[in-house]
Order: structure tokens, then sequence, then C-alpha cells
């Protein structure tokens, strides 16, 4: 491959196809660890070329279940997937149970086919800080399609919109009435709107509430969210489902909306990243500069306010007092 | 990785997983439920899973530890399986069981790779305590 040559070895074995590098340089990147740094940056120019699509709905609505039954569906298409499974941490003891695996089946010779948990680490949203950039080592990896499954989400869990390249809200009948569908957050994020288990009573009141509030329109992209209804006991309505998916990416390149909304997303990162260095710079600058520790001691003995005192801070010193 | 985020520790990332047929998880899951409140991060594999399956869990999610629960009486044709599989890979990585398993059996699978064997009655503190210095002596 083009360039091969001059990325780091860890890198090169990524690329390869070798699973454990891929594995270990996950677990790196989870745990901040610098080792994963060069990998991470080096990769980036392989990743953007497939689809992250991201599962994401309240507990209970069968979101792991549908990743394996997309999974069996994608398999038969000769297509290979990569998936992330994220569930939560304990606030307590930052401790998780994943268990987002158990619903996998597959052939445990079945190379086309990488799992990996990831707990939620404190990040709100929905999935993990690291979960981006792990999507885009799969990617790099070559998998053709990347499936984000999200922790079983409340109402404004919404952060999987800023990696996936189309998101699925999945919701079973019996959730609420209409006026939750009017509600701001997990509803406004939805590229296609699942109803899972639609072989349970009410499934079609579901799905009515959700035409309607499709009919509303109001996306400024133009896209009406498809509704399908599936259920995994039978495999019902997922070939339909993935269907729903690759219109909505061919919408995506045709529209020019996944440039635009990759360009939005990707400032967000920069900045995003800008300002952790940022502030890493400054609390450095605190430890070390004695002046400006004195200025924590003006702010507590109330002789200058916090915001002057964070002027000072910003601009290096003290020169900015009596502006 | 592009934050550089200050050092602490890491979770332990431990795998627990049923080998084989049988229908009994309660210990499984009381185990697991024990390890997350000790912070660490369980990956729950669960019923009938395949030596080969096991393996394969525990390279991809990259774990610092295995946890097989067994009580059909199957341990000593899958532990030394799993055992042989992860040797295969060149792995390392400790493994650790509990259930129904005889004295005589649980001497031969310590001699052959197993850490640590719990039976009935064992303290869930003895497994946390276990499980975690055998996770950071691998480290």
């Amino acid at each position: 491959m083009k360039g091969a040559s001059r990325l780091p070895a860890a890198a090169r074995a990524i690329v390869a196809g070798d699973r454990r590098a891929l594995a270990r340089t996950i677990t790196a990147v989870e745990n901040g660890d610098p080792s994963a740094d060069p990998i991470v940056r080096s990769l980036y120019a392989r990743s953007g070329r497939a689809p992250v699509v991201g599962l994401t709905g309240p507990l209970g609505v069968g979101k792991s279940s549908l990743v394996n039954a997309l999974v069996g569906r994608l398999r038969s298409l000769g297509l290979t997937v990569g998936i992330i499974g994220v569930d939560p941490s304990s606030p307590f003891t930052g401790g998780s149970v994943l268990g987002d695996r158990i619903r996998l089946e597959r052939r445990a010779d079945d190379t086309g086919v990488f799992f990996r948990s990831m707990a939620s680490r404190g990040a709100a949203g929905g999935v993990a800080e690291a979960t981006r950039e792990v999507s885009r080592l799969l990617d790099a990896a070559g998998f053709d399609v990347i499936l984000v499954e999200t922790v079983g989400s409340g109402q404004v869990d919404v952060a999987i919109r800023d990696i996936a390249s189309t998101s699925i809200v999945v919701v079973v009948p019996h959730l609420g009435d209409e006026v939750q569908t009017l509600k701001a957050g997990l509803f406004e994020i939805a590229d296609i709107f699942c109803v899972n288990k639609v072989d349970l009573p009410g499934a079609d009141i579901a799905k009515r509430d959700l035409a309607e509030l499709v009919l509303l329109g109001g996306r400024a992209d133009g896209w009406a969210p498809p509704i399908v209804g599936t259920s995994t006991l039978n495999a019902q309505g997922i070939e339909e489902l993935w269907n729903d998916v690759l219109a909505h990416e061919k919408f995506l390149d045709e529209s020019g909306e996944r440039v635009r909304g990759e360009r939005k997303r990707l400032a967000g990162e920069v900045v995003g990243l800008a300002r952790d260095r940022v502030g890493r710079e400054l609390n450095r600058r605190l430890e070390r500069d004695p002046s400006l520790r004195r200025l924590l001691d003006d702010v507590l003995a109330r002789r200058i306010d916090p915001r002057t005192a964070a002027d000072q801070l910003a601009t290096g010193g003290r020169r900015t007092r009596g502006r | 990785m592009a934050k550089a985020r200050a050092p602490k520790e890491t979770p332990i990332r431990v795998l627990i997983a049923k080998p084989g047929l049988d229908g009994h998880d309660r210990g499984a899951k009381v185990v697991a439920r024990a390890l997350r409140d000790a912070g660490m991060e369980v990956i729950y594999a669960g019923l009938r899973q395949t030596p080969e399956e096991i393996v394969r869990a525990a390279l991809e999610e990259d774990v610092d530890l295995i946890g097989l629960s067994i009580l059909s009486g199957a341990h000593m044709a899958l532990f030394p399986r799993i055992l042989a599989l992860l040797k295969e890979h060149r792995t390392s990585i400790p493994v650790f069981a509990g259930g129904i398993i005889p004295d005589e059996d649980a001497r031969r699978l310590r001699k052959a790779g197993i850490r640590a064997i719990f039976g009935p009655g064992t303290s869930l503190e003895e497994i946390v305590t276990t499980a975690r210095s055998l996770a950071r002596r691998a480290a």
C-alpha cells in the first residue's frame, strides 16, 4: 500500500490485518497511553472510508441483537464488520460489566468480524471518549462497515451523532405516547428510526407516531428518516434496515451533506483537542510560575475576581491588571 | 492517542465466560458483579462458549485476565484446550476458574497452568483479591 513503509510498525501491522496489534492499540487509546499517539496520527489518513453506523436507543430495546442480525446480513453480503459496543462505567467504582458481546453469534474462525467492548469511563452522551478514534482504527484496519452500539441511552445521549455517518435510533412498542416524539434530543438525531420487536402488540402505533414526527419535517438537510420495523427473532426487516443505511449514505454523498457534516464535526474535534492542550499548558503555568500562584491567593482573598485572574493567566502574567 | 491524559491507574479488563454445555450462570454473574464493584471492566461473554470463541474474545478484548466458570464436569477436556489455544497464540493471559471441580482435577489443572481455582463457598473478597494480583503480576 502506498506510503505504508513510513508508518510505525504497529500501524503497519494493523493495516496488514494483525488483529492483536489492533486490539492492543485500542487498549492504549482507551488508556491515554502515549504509545498510541504516533499510531493514531499516522492512520488517520487511512480512515474515512467505511460507513460508521451508530445504533442508539433506550436500554433493553434490542440494540445488541440488532447488531448481531446486521452482522449476519453484512457477512452474507461478503462485507467485513468492525463493532464497538459501549456500556456504562460505574460512577462510584469505575468498574463495569460489558455485556454487548453476549448476543454476537459468529464462527470462531471468522476473521471478517471484530468485536470490541468499551466502557464509557465517565463520558456523557452514550459513547466513550476513545470511541471516535477507535472507530477510525477499525476503518484503517480495513473493515468495510463499522457498527457502534451506544450505552442504553436516555433522552439526551446524542454524542453518537459526532461519530456515526448514519445514526439509527432504536425504539420498541409502548415506550411512550406521541408527545415523547416531540421532545428534543434523541429523536432529533435519527437518520433511521427502527421499531424493534415489531412482532409485539402496539408496533403499529409506535410506527404511526414516528411517521407523524417525520411528516412534520424540519430537518435542515432535507432527509426524511425512514421507519423500519424489525424483529430479530426471524431477521424480519434486517435487509430493509441495511438498505436504508445505504440509501442514507448515498444521500450524504449526493447532497454534499457528508462533506458539510464532516467539516463541522472535525472543527469541533480539532478545537476540542486544542482546548485540552491549552488547558494542560495553563495548568502547568499555574503550577510553575510563582507570580501566577500568587494570583490564586489574590482571588482567594477577594482582592481580584476570577474573570480578571483568568485574563492574566491567559496572557501569561499580570500585565493586564488595571486594564 | 491525540490526548495525553494524565497517567492514572487503568482499569483491569477481565473476560468471564462459561465454556461448554451448562445452563447455570448465576455464579459467573455474581463473580462478574463483584469484579465490577472492585473497579474492573468485566466483559461478560455468557453461556455455551467454545474454547475457540473464548480465546478469540480474550484476544479481541485485550483482557488482562480470563475467568472460567464450569459446572458440567467437562473441565478436564475444556480447560486444557483453552490453555493450549492461548499458548498457540503466544499469550500468557492468566486464567482462573470456578465451579464444581474435584480436588484431584484441581491439582492437575493447576499444574497445567490454571492459576487459581475456586470451589463453592469461596468468598467474593478472596476471588477479587486473587484476580487483582494475577492481573497485576501479568501486566
